[in-house]
């Protein structure tokens, strides 16, 4: 399982499964154990997508050589469109 | 003056007027460009109104049937485009606009091409369910396509920040009004198609006039957000503006607003839900191990583990036990088997033949000896009745008689009794039996009796 490869919506979902299957109580206590140490790696990895603030906000600039990304800062003048 | 060839009643010429109005082709349905006036919204929903422009006015109602689905509410001086027939008021000799459709006027070609359009993308069936792609519950990245200035890019984008901000946000900045809005919004979305780099769009902009959105009722739009790959909501002005863009994309927002609220989960919803699962994952596992701890510890109190001498005695008492039981039942088997031998044993011995012939010998000998003792008792009696006849015939025997000194005279050839004189001659050889022996005599003379 390559934990860094997955999505928070991949972690998130495969978490809700662990969960779900952990619960249903009829897995062996070898395999629960495995399940509950993929699914601590998999909340940690969730959390820590969670906790990412990038503040990631960009704006397509057309050019000559095509679209150009610039940070975009939203301006407070309100032209009531 | 020429006289009339027939006089009628005012009814009857009210009436005749209704009639030729309401049979002509144009007053039978017409649109109409004017000013309200007079307006009343009467309590039995009816509108009655005036409609006028610079010098002409036209008594105008409304029936609660058709003013309901007014997409404004009319009042003193708006202009308006109305729709509808004439007819007569019979009782007041008034004609009247009787009004179907009515919109705010300048927008009723705008708003007869939006119509015009609904319909037929409806017919397509672009605005159907079944065709919306899901809006992903975790994107990766949102695409926003709308005015770079203005309320609704700033609306959405502080919605994003603070439900979500670790989501980063692509604009695409566009006209969102005007000539050149609807062919910037179709290329905005065509090159976010071919970027594919955000999973779900955002088209949209604030509030406006019919006019001010037409870019969103645009058929080229429409077409565009249909073909998306990517998923799209839109968000165009306020709760009530309704475009096409609202009926074709997979998802309508009532607002820019609600639109980013739509597009991203609430991170702090997130973290609550991840903290959930984290106790679950805790406490599933916990359990999982308490009830193995639980299962492990009935295991060890069991009495094979507590006092295992105390179990194997006990086991060897109940071997001794079961051994008794078979014992006895074996023993009780064979007694049953013993008896139901004999018991055959002894129908048969019932049945055997020599049984019988002893049985038959037995009786035979019963019957013999009863013969027998029959028959000694009737030769008993026969002797008895014989001796008892000997005596008789003793008595009566000539011996007897003999002994008293009779004697008997036989023949000595013949050797027959000699009863009278007449059976003899003189010389015949006699003889004389007497009791113990014989005479031998010769008759010499016979002499009768005198």
């Amino acid at each position: 399982m390559e934990e860094q490869q997955l999505s928070f919506e991949e972690a998130m979902e495969r978490l809700e499964a662990i969960v779900s299957r952990l619960e249903n109580g009829d897995v062996p206590l070898e395999t629960a154990i495995e399940l509950f140490q993929e699914g601590m790696k998999l909340s940690q990895l969730c959390g820590t997508k969670l906790e990412q603030v990038e503040r990631k906000i960009e704006v397509l600039i057309e050019t000559e050589n095509g679209f150009q990304k610039k940070p975009f800062a939203p301006s407070n003048e309100d032209r009531g469109e | 003056m020429a006289l009339e060839s027939r006089i009628y009643s005012i009814k009857e010429i009210n009436r005749y007027i209704r009639m030729k109005l309401e049979s002509d082709n144009l007053l039978g349905d017409v649109w109409l460009r004017g000013e309200i006036s007079n307006f009343t919204h009467h309590s039995s929903g009816h509108m009655y109104f005036t409609l006028k422009d610079a010098d002409s006015r036209l008594k105008c109602i409304m029936f609660a049937s058709h003013n309901q689905r007014l997409p404004f509410m009319p009042k003193e001086g708006t202009k308006v485009l109305a729709r509808g027939n004439f007819s007569v008021y019979e009782r007041d000799g008034n004609y009247q606009f009787y009004v179907t459709q009515m919109q705010p006027d300048g927008i009723g070609s705008l708003y007869m091409a939006f119509e015009q359009l609904k319909r037929k993308l409806d017919s397509e069936g672009l605005f159907a369910e079944g065709r919306k792609r899901p809006i992903p519950r975790f994107p990766k990245a949102i695409g926003v396509i709308t005015s770079p200035t203005g309320a609704a890019v700033r609306d959405i984008i502080i919605t994003l920040q603070r439900r979500h901000p670790s989501v980063p946000v692509l604009l695409f900045p566009v006209l969102v009004q005007g000539k050149g809005a609807a062919p910037a919004i179709v290329k905005a979305i065509e090159n976010m198609n071919r970027m594919a780099e955000v999973d779900v769009l955002i088209v949209g902009r604030g509030g406006g006039s019919l006019e001010e959105l037409w870019a969103f009722n645009e058929e080229a739009v429409a077409r565009s957000i249909v073909a998306s790959a990517i998923p799209v909501i839109s968000a165009v002005g306020h709760e009530t503006d309704f475009t096409i863009a609202d009926f074709v994309a997979d998802l309508r927002a009532a607002t820019p607003t609600a639109a980013a609220e739509l597009a991203v989960p609430n991170i702090e919803e997130l973290k609550g839900r991840l903290s959930q699962l984290r106790t679950r994952l805790y406490q599933s596992l916990r359990t999982s191990v308490t009830r193995r701890k639980e299962r492990l510890h009935r295991v060890s109190r069991s009495p094979i583990f507590m006092n295992p001498r105390k179990y194997m005695l006990q086991q060897a008492e109940r071997l001794d036990r079961l051994k008794d039981r078979l014992e006895q039942r074996t023993v009780r088997q064979a007694e049953r088997s013993r008896d139901k031998l004999l018991r055959l044993q002894g129908a048969l011995a019932a049945a055997h033949p020599g049984e019988k012939a002893a049985f038959a010998a037995k009786q035979l000998q019963g019957a013999t000896g009863r013969l027998e003792s029959a028959m000694g008792g009737l030769m008993k009696e026969h002797r008895m009745r014989v001796a008892s006849a000997i005596r008789q015939l003793d008595a009566l025997s000539p011996l007897k008689v003999m002994s008293r000194g009779y004697s008997l005279v036989y023949d000595e050839k013949e050797n027959r009794l000699i009863k009278s004189i007449e059976d003899v001659q003189p010389g015949d050889l006699v003889t004389v039996k007497l009791t113990d022996g014989q005479l031998d005599c010769q008759v010499w003379a016979m002499k009768g009796e005198t």
